[in-house]
């Protein structure tokens, strides 16, 4: 079996299991779950507003950390790797932010608050949105990973930032709720919810990645033929 | 279940779910460009190596 079938199977099992987990996921947050007491049905949206944070946060981590190997070795396939999983980091950090704003619309009355959580994050959606715009302005692909490496270390710099922000200053976002962040603000029976889902869409993630990543091999070979016909 | 938000709570359900398929229906439609493009560069290596 070749290595591109392998890939395709692992694929769609992927996004089978994710699929039928978020159907599973849906069912017990609109189904099972009952109303939160202050904030009433709308604190479903955590399930998802929660779980996009730490996939967008921890996408443009582990990006910063292919963008650094890139710059170690000098081997491109780092470089895609790293924009792949970015852009996908990217899309999480927007459903983040989005979901996150009409939430707040409801329990503080306003859509956005300056605040240092909320303005962290956009930042951060902001400076690697930025990268990608980068990548897109640049042609030598040497150039073009070593910058976009530079920007993403950058980046995930306002990672950090944004992760400890609750702690570091009193923010109109809520505390930690999670219990690994020793918040302890949520039912045990709703935050294995939150998990479960946080599975889901990390798998969808992966898909979305692994995609990500073919789309990139292929760009790879279509510059690699360019160049061969052109030295003919 | 609460109905008082359900307007909001449909909104930023649909969000949650819309910018992901978005990004899919882009990916997708990359794929395809990629994939025509791969087969035009193919043929024009082709072309220039033929004496």
């Amino acid at each position: 079996m070749s290595e591109s079938t392998v890939r395709d199977k692992v694929l769609f099992g992927l996004a089978g299991f994710a699929a039928i987990l978020l159907t599973w996921n849906l069912h017990t947050i609109f189904l099972v779950m009952p109303d939160e007491l202050n904030q009433g049905a709308i604190w479903r949206i955590f399930f998802f507003h929660v779980p996009a944070a730490l996939l967008g946060l921890t996408g443009f981590g582990l990006g910063m950390i292919f963008s650094l190997t890139y710059l170690f070795t000098n081997n491109l396939r780092y470089d895609a790797i790293a924009e792949s999983i970015i852009e996908v980091a990217l899309v999480f950090a927007a459903v983040n932010l989005v979901t996150g704003s009409i939430w707040a619309r409801i329990i503080w009355g306003i859509w956005w608050a300056w605040d240092a959580r909320l303005t962290s994050m956009l930042v951060c959606w902001l400076i690697f949105a930025g990268y990608l715009m980068l990548r897109r302005a640049i042609d030598e692909p040497t150039q073009r990973a070593r910058l976009s490496a530079v920007v993403s270390i950058f980046g995930a710099v306002d990672v950090v930032i944004v992760w400890k922000s609750i702690e570091w200053w009193r923010t109109q976002h809520p505390a930690p709720v999670l219990s690994i962040r020793n918040g302890g603000g949520m039912d045990p029976g709703m935050e294995s919810t939150m998990y479960w889902n946080l599975l889901a869409l990390f798998c969808f993630a992966v898909v979305l990645v692994m995609v990500r990543m073919r789309q990139a091999r292929i760009s790879q070979e279509i510059d690699s033929l360019r160049r061969l016909a052109h030295s003919y | 279940m609460d109905l008082r938000n359900s307007q909001f709570l449909f909104i930023g359900f649909t969000a949650a779910w819309v910018i992901p398929m978005v990004y899919l229906i882009l990916l997708n439609l990359r794929d395809r460009k990629l994939r025509r493009e791969l087969d035009r560069v193919k043929r024009m290596v082709e072309q220039s190596t033929k004496p």
